[in-house]
């Protein structure tokens, strides 16, 4: 299935499969699909989260000692699927796992399951040769991460080889809340659309309604990751789905209406 | 329209592959910082002065060549082979790592970045880079485990008098491999004005063959030595190997010499069981971890797993990708000690040569006196000896029961 962004902005929204549960999860996903997310980002939770910030380190953290595993997180994409036929899904994970699973029984598995995309975090378009091949084969997306320090002909290639739309990171640094954006994004955003027509995705230390705004001015969507994370942190497996539910959709009201 | 950049397949052959391992495994933000440094490190490797200032440094200042010595009291109390260390350990700072410190403090320089970042495990990479940082007024920022940080005090002091800033990692199992994540974070948020000084051959492609090269002078001494010395080859160079940056170092040089043994020794810790130990080649299979595609200790779920071992220096997940290469090709053997024969054989070579070795080098020793008795006089085994033991002081006089005041 093709991702699209029907809403205007877009919104991605990620999650640390298996914190605090897989069933949590799968009720949060579902909240915040129907709350107007137009993908959902499942986290695969791993050991040694280098590109990530203190929040979802210890949400993976979580989610590992609960013992999630990367095959779960699959089956989690399937039930997904299954209650949201038309909700955008990606599987978001470091290449460890992947590897030891087995990348083109991943890419079957990921597929079948009803994915629509792989984001890898730390596979970069050198090395993507059989992970490209086997994306092609299943037909999964790959989406590639282009950032602010990636000079033209790496854009290039990133935005060649990427499908569903292509990733822009805000700034450089790892996932987590900032106070606001820099400059960095919509500079990057520009040149990456000299590459492409995909939809451009801007993410990392997007954390409020205020943020989306200004994503929306020269991006196709936000992508939130590490508010969200926090919040379910914060609340009771119970709670989180309605706290996620509300947060988003507070994520596009406009900013008087927030003021009021 | 044709992209310049080509995906690759893992097993083509490319820069910084060694065989199907190595490989840069990384965001996309530190891409172009890997770049930058692998084009600048290779215009330093032709530059006359470069080399100069560097060979200049490694002499007047870190104090090479180091000597290469014959151990008679071990090898006459083991009665087999003829043993000789190469004195590392004697290096300003006590061992090995300040050569690769220096020739990446000076690259540093050369890229106009002012900020250091590195990371530690036993203290001894941290000491030599916030050595290398007084000595060229960089800012210095060491990332090291917390539980490291216990056990190897005496290096977090010494790195705090020369004016490093030294960051505890309370992330996971707050040891070496949770240093380097935490500096790889530092990296990514501040790679316009900051230097990664990695100090073992890991991590993303320059840094294996870089750091390899840096250390590749242990081997050419050696193998001048052995030869004025001994006007032939030795059977073997035993070496520690943890990331793996001494053992590469002093095996490079013979790796085109098929008759020398090349012998790497893993930290067999206290146990075969996964998580007992940091042998790689026993128990690890290959994944990518910080940037690398190597042997990885992990779980059947791609999880990376603890690792236990008496030396910080050792007590990692992963190794070197070049010595996964070297492993899978069998041109070097890999073996492991545990922390009790290690623990005799600092006592041993103490007690026989008045030398005190690091923890991390006492594998390598360990493995020597396993192997020499069986050996016979006309056989040379050459260890490398990569650092001092001062720094193991508090450990030692715990696990010996050693009394003080």
């Amino acid at each position: 299935m093709p991702i699209r962004f029907d809403h205007k902005p877009g919104l991605v929204i990620y999650l640390t499969a298996g914190d605090p549960s897989l069933q949590a999860t799968r009720a949060i996903a579902l909240e915040a699909i129907d709350a107007g997310a137009d993908v959902i980002e499942l986290g695969v939770p791993f050991s040694d989260p280098l590109a990530d910030g203190p929040v979802i380190q210890r949400a993976s953290e979580r989610a590992l000692e609960r013992g999630t595993r990367l095959r779960d997180v699959i089956a989690l994409a399937a039930e997904i699927r299954a209650a949201r036929p038309a909700a955008g899904l990606v599987l978001f994970t470091y290449l460890n796992p992947i590897l030891r699973y087995g990348l083109s029984r991943f890419a079957d598995d990921a597929a079948a399951a009803g994915a629509d995309g792989v984001l890898v975090t730390d596979m970069i378009v050198e090395e993507a040769g059989e992970y490209l091949a086997q994306m092609e084969r299943t037909g999964l997306s790959p989406i590639f991460l282009a950032a602010p320090t990636s000079p033209d002909e790496r854009l290039q290639a990133i935005a060649t080889h990427s499908k569903g739309f292509v990733y822009a990171i805000s700034r450089t640094g790892i996932t987590g809340k900032q106070q606001s954006m820099t400059g960095d994004a919509a500079t990057l955003v520009d040149r990456i659309r000299r590459w492409t027509t995909l939809p451009v995705a801007v993410g990392f230390g997007i954390s409020n309604a205020d943020h989306v705004a200004q994503v929306a001015e020269f991006a196709d969507a936000a992508v939130v990751g590490s508010a969200i994370v926090e919040l379910i942190e914060r609340s009771t497996p119970e709670t989180a789905p309605g706290a996620v539910a509300r947060f988003i959709k507070g994520l596009r009201l406009p900013q008087a209406a927030l003021t009021r | 329209m044709a992209s310049v950049i080509h995906p690759a397949a893992p097993t083509e052959s490319q820069p910084g592959r060694f065989g199907i391992y190595g490989g840069r495994y990384v965001p996309e933000t530190l891409v172009a910082a890997l770049v930058e440094l692998e084009h600048e490190y290779e215009a330093a490797k032709a530059d006359p002065a470069f080399q100069a200032e560097l060979a200049g440094l490694l002499k007047d200042y870190a104090g090479r060549p180091t000597p290469l010595y014959h151990a008679k009291r071990l090898t006459h109390e083991l009665g087999g082979a003829k043993i000789y260390l190469k004195r590392e350990d004697l290096l300003h700072t006590g061992a090995h790592k300040i050569n690769n410190a220096l020739g990446q403090g000076l690259l540093a320089r050369r890229m106009g970045k002012q900020r250091i970042i590195a990371e530690t495990g036993a203290g001894q990479h941290g000491v030599a880079t916030a050595t290398v940082c007084a000595l060229l007024g960089l800012e210095c920022v060491i990332y090291m485990g917390q539980v490291d940080m216990e056990r190897q005090e005496l290096n977090v002091l010494r790195m705090r008098l020369l004016g490093a800033e030294v960051r505890g990692v309370q992330s996971g199992s707050k040891t070496l491999k949770d240093a380097i994540s935490e500096a790889m974070r530092d990296w990514v948020t501040n790679v316009r004005t900051t230097h990664y000084l990695l100090g073992s051959a890991l991590g993303a492609h320059p840094y294996p063959t870089m750091v390899r090269d840096f250390h590749r002078v242990i081997s050419r001494e050696m193998r001048e030595q052995i030869l004025e010395k001994e006007g032939r080859l030795p059977t073997a160079v035993i070496a520690c190997v943890g990331g793996g940056s001494n053992a590469i170092g002093a095996f490079y040089e013979f790796i085109p010499d098929r008759e020398v043994r090349l012998i790497g020794v893993e930290a067999g810790g206290r146990g075969a069981a996964l998580g007992e130990h940091a042998a790689r080649f026993s128990g690890g299979v290959p994944g990518v971890l910080q940037g690398t595609y190597s042997y990885v200790l992990q779980d059947e779920n791609g999880q990376i797993a603890p690792t236990h071992s008496v030396s910080a220096g050792l007590d990692y997940a992963s190794i070197g990708p070049e010595h996964a290469a070297l492993h899978d090709s069998g041109r070097a053997e890999y073996v492991s000690q545990d922390d009790t024969a290690t623990l005799d054989a600092v006592v041993k070579l103490a007690r026989l040569e008045g030398i005190l070795p690091a923890l991390e080098s006492a594998h390598a020793v360990a493995e020597c006196i396993r192997i020499a008795p069986s050996m016979s006089e006309h056989d040379i085994l050459v260890v490398n000896l990569s650092g001092r033991g001062d720094k193991d002081m508090g450990i030692l006089a715990r696990e010996l029961k050693i009394q003080g005041a």
